[in-house]
């Protein structure tokens, strides 16, 4: 069933220019329908975010210096972590890797010349970034303090009514999200290039896909479990509140029936870049395909089922708490089948620590000291004593920062020359990728000790014996933030002035690397035919 | 009912190009298609997390939640279910007359399904106004008068009520906008295999409202026992 591979309207591109010829005027971005632009636009909003977020997170770490909690009173304190968490949850990790990274290279990698859906895809930035503004001006103005959560009833009950409008604000998001991925799914089905079969795929194209499945089958019901906290906040209904004869507990399934599948939309595509960094510098084809495929799969699918592990002390069921206990063990397992393949590839390969690969290293331990330590949380008596403490904060931010962004940073610096055409600076990169990797173990180790000896996570002031290991803690956040702003100076310095890379500079299979760089308008200037397996390296 | 005027367009091979970022036209379809079938997947699990509560809260409150559901009016909502049906059976008609290539029998098939459809919605707020009649309507601050017991988990009924058919009548107010358009359009009937394809993707929205109406009956209507 090939059918033709060029429609007429691809001869207007006889000469293939490059997406970025297109002009720079504002119009031209703003009105875009080419993927490639708007996976920028995305980046531009992303960053933004980020470093909002991330100013919020070391003004925690300053007022956490010293015990006695002198820089910010309780009540901004609590503002301040739910700013934090707000924006660096709904507003970067989500979209974080597919939106960017994702949008850019899902066509180019199943050759194609753009999204199945490409005004959606515009429509979803737009979503997204406005319903951010939106959300963070509610946050900021309200002084939101209800924490990423917004937990019931606190948050129905809280006298602010700026709760209603920042619900509001990442429900809007939620479509964005959605609308993403409708566009990977579709597109995967029905735009692969001749040749490509479902085994063919890179293992980043099935991890976005993955992603956009749950993406699809878990944010509608975020979506709705929003809408009913706007109700219950504005017209008094009693869903959620218990004095109305409502149900808290329900608030929390449903609360959570998302967002412990949307820890997988964060770290999923972060795997998949890991999976494509890890062969192309070890030389070697991906130990295990058929096994890391179906791990990505289980991990979507197991996903759904182990929400209860954020209840085990809310109320819910023994039972209920048992199973759920189980359930969160067996997630563990695909997890572990994909740090071993990624060793084993390592195992066999001739290794060059190209900057790309000190992430990949780096998420490879941040990584498994996050699952390792989140099969203690699972352990329904070890989670008794932990909740709610430094570990959990500890944890969660070795997936998230360590996993996810730690991800998304070595997929920028692998597929910087084909999103710009040039190079970066290798020694100031280097320096960033370990001040990543030594910030993020000195900021967020000190917080498992912490959470172990009893220190409660969401206080702004602690008894002095916790001194030392939070001062330790806020010297991380030191060494992290320039791991983070060093990148966004010369990665911006290399725009211009970065030596031109080439299509292939590291060498690497793909369908994304054998068009020039940065890609022509459609991509391909001949739609690619794909004859064999991916990775073929040696 | 075939007429002249009907054949305007009949040419089997109206060849339209593909959007740019599509092989072919076939593609361009499949595309179309699975993307509605997945949207109407996340819209039937935002309809999802509701009956999910519902079911957990109902089978917490059982007597309470099926005396509430006795206070509703089973007659209409079968009345409306009937209609909706309908309505799912003159879409169906009216694609396969637009397959056909009948453009005046089509715009009448579907000028029957908006009026179903409208139909569905005037009943609908009858009962609604009947309910705010009877003081059984707890939104906006109403004053709520149950006459039967645990008037408070009686009052959470009827939000859950008040929520899921709102929701699905706003769902079908989208639903009937499309069918107005789609209605102009078939007038005009330009580029019918483009109409085609369209009529088919509203036909599926349409369908999956009738299968939500269909849960809201038998979880808020029918389990009255
Ligand atoms: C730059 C280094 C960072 C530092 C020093 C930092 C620090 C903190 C601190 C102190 C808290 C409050 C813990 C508590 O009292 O419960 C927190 C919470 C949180 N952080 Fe970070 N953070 C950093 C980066 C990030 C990043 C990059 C993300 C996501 C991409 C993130 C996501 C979160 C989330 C989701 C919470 C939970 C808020 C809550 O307790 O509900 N953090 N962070
Ligand atoms: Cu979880």
């Amino acid at each position: 069933m090939t059918s033709v591979v060029y429609s007429e309207s691809e001869d207007r591109h006889a000469t293939p220019r490059d997406y970025l010829s297109g002009g720079w005027s504002i119009r031209s971005w703003l009105l875009t329908v080419d993927h490639k632009r708007i996976a920028w636009l995305y980046a531009v909003s992303i960053t933004g975010f980020f470093f909002f977020g991330s100013a919020a997170a070391l003004l925690i770490r300053l007022e956490l210096i010293s015990p006695a909690g002198d820089l910010l009173s309780a009540e901004s304190y609590n503002k301040l972590f739910s700013l934090h968490g707000i924006v660096m949850v709904w507003f970067f990790l989500i979209p974080s890797i597919p939106a960017t990274l994702g949008n850019f290279l899902l066509p180019m990698m199943i050759g194609a010349r753009d999204m199945a859906f490409p005004k959606l895809n515009l429509l979803s930035w737009y979503i997204y970034t406005l319903g951010g503004i939106f959300t963070l001006a509610a946050v900021i103005a309200g002084g939101v303090d209800t924490g990423w959560t917004f937990y019931t009833p606190y948050s129905t009950l809280f006298s602010n009514s700026a709760v209603l409008a920042a619900a509001t604000g990442v429900f809007i998001v939620g479509f964005s999200s959605i609308l993403t991925g409708i566009n990977f799914i579709v597109t995967t089905h029905t735009m692969r290039a001749p040749g490509l079969s479902w085994l063919r795929l890179p293992l980043f194209v099935w991890a976005n896909y993955a992603t956009g499945l749950v993406m699809v089958l878990a944010t509608p019901v975020l979506a709705i479990t929003l809408v009913l906290i706007a109700l219950e906040r504005a017209l008094g209904i009693g869903i959620f509140d218990p004095a109305l004869g409502g149900d808290p507990l329900l608030f929390q399934h449903l609360f959570w029936f998302y967002s412990h599948p949307a820890v997988y939309i964060m770290i999923l595509p972060a795997m998949g870049v890991v999976s494509e960094i890890i062969p192309c510098f070890s030389r070697n084809p991906i130990f295990g395909y058929m096994g890391m495929v179906l791990s990505i799969m289980a991990i979507a699918l197991f996903g759904f089922v182990v929400w209860g592990h954020h209840m085990f002390v809310s109320g819910q069921s023994m039972y209920a708490g048992i199973l759920f206990s189980f359930f969160s063990f067996l997630v563990a397992i695909p997890s572990a089948i994909k740090t071993l393949n990624w060793t084993a590839t390592l195992f066999r390969g001739q290794i060059s620590f190209s900057v790309s690969m000190i992430y990949a290293l780096s998420f490879l331990e941040l990584f498994t000291v996050g699952g390792l330590t989140g099969v203690f949380l699972a352990a329904l008596a070890l989670d008794v004593h932990l909740h709610d403490t430094y570990f959990i904060t500890a944890h969660f931010h070795y997936i998230m920062v360590g996993g996810a962004v730690t991800g998304y940073m070595g997929g920028l610096h692998f597929w910087w020359p084909k999103l710009t055409g040039r190079m970066y600076s290798r020694p100031w990169a280097t320096v960033a990728a370990l001040a990543l990797l030594i910030g993020l173990n000195l900021t967020f180790y000190p917080q498992f000790l912490l959470g172990y000896a009893g220190m409660p996570r969401r206080y702004h002031s602690y008894p002095e014996e916790f001194e030392i290991l939070h001062v330790l803690s806020s010297l991380g956040a030191g060494v992290l933030a320039l791991g983070y702003l060093l990148p966004l100076i010369y990665l911006s310095w290399s725009l211009r002035h970065g030596e031109k890379s080439g299509p292939n500079p590291w060498d690497a299979t793909g369908l994304e690397w054998q068009t020039a760089s940065p890609p022509p308008v459609h991509n391909f200037a001949e739609t690619p035919v794909v004859t064999e397996k991916p990775y073929a390296y040696k | 009912m075939p007429t002249s005027s009907g054949q305007a367009g009949a040419r089997p091979e109206d060849e339209t190009p593909p959007e740019t970022q599509f092989d072919n036209m076939d593609q361009q379809r499949h595309a179309g298609l699975l993307g509605m079938w997945v949207f109407l997947l996340t819209e039937l699990l935002l309809f999802g997390g509701l009956f999910a509560a519902f079911a957990i809260l109902r089978l917490q409150y059982a007597n309470v939640f099926a005396e509430a559901a006795q206070h509703l009016d089973l007659k209409l909502a079968a009345i409306n279910t009937a209609l909706l049906l309908s309505s799912g059976l003159t879409m169906m008609l009216a694609e396969l007359a637009a397959g056909a290539r009948l453009r005046k029998v089509a715009v009448y098939w579907l000028l029957a399904t908006i009026l179903l459809g409208l139909a569905f919605l005037a009943i609908k707020g009858f009962e609604w106004y009947s309910e705010f009649r009877h003081q059984l309507m707890p939104v906006l601050g109403l004053p709520f008068r149950y006459p039967g017991e645990q008037p408070a988990i009686a009052e959470l009924f009827f939000n859950l009520y008040f929520i899921a058919t709102g929701l699905h009548a706003v769902h079908m107010l989208v639903g009937i906008a499309i069918l107005v358009v789609m209605l102009a359009l078939v007038r005009r009937w330009r580029r019918p295999d483009r109409l085609d394809r369209q009529l088919h993707i509203a036909g599926l929205y349409w369908a999956f409202i009738d299968v939500v109406w269909i849960f809201i009956f038998t979880l808020f209507y029918l389990l009255r026992g």
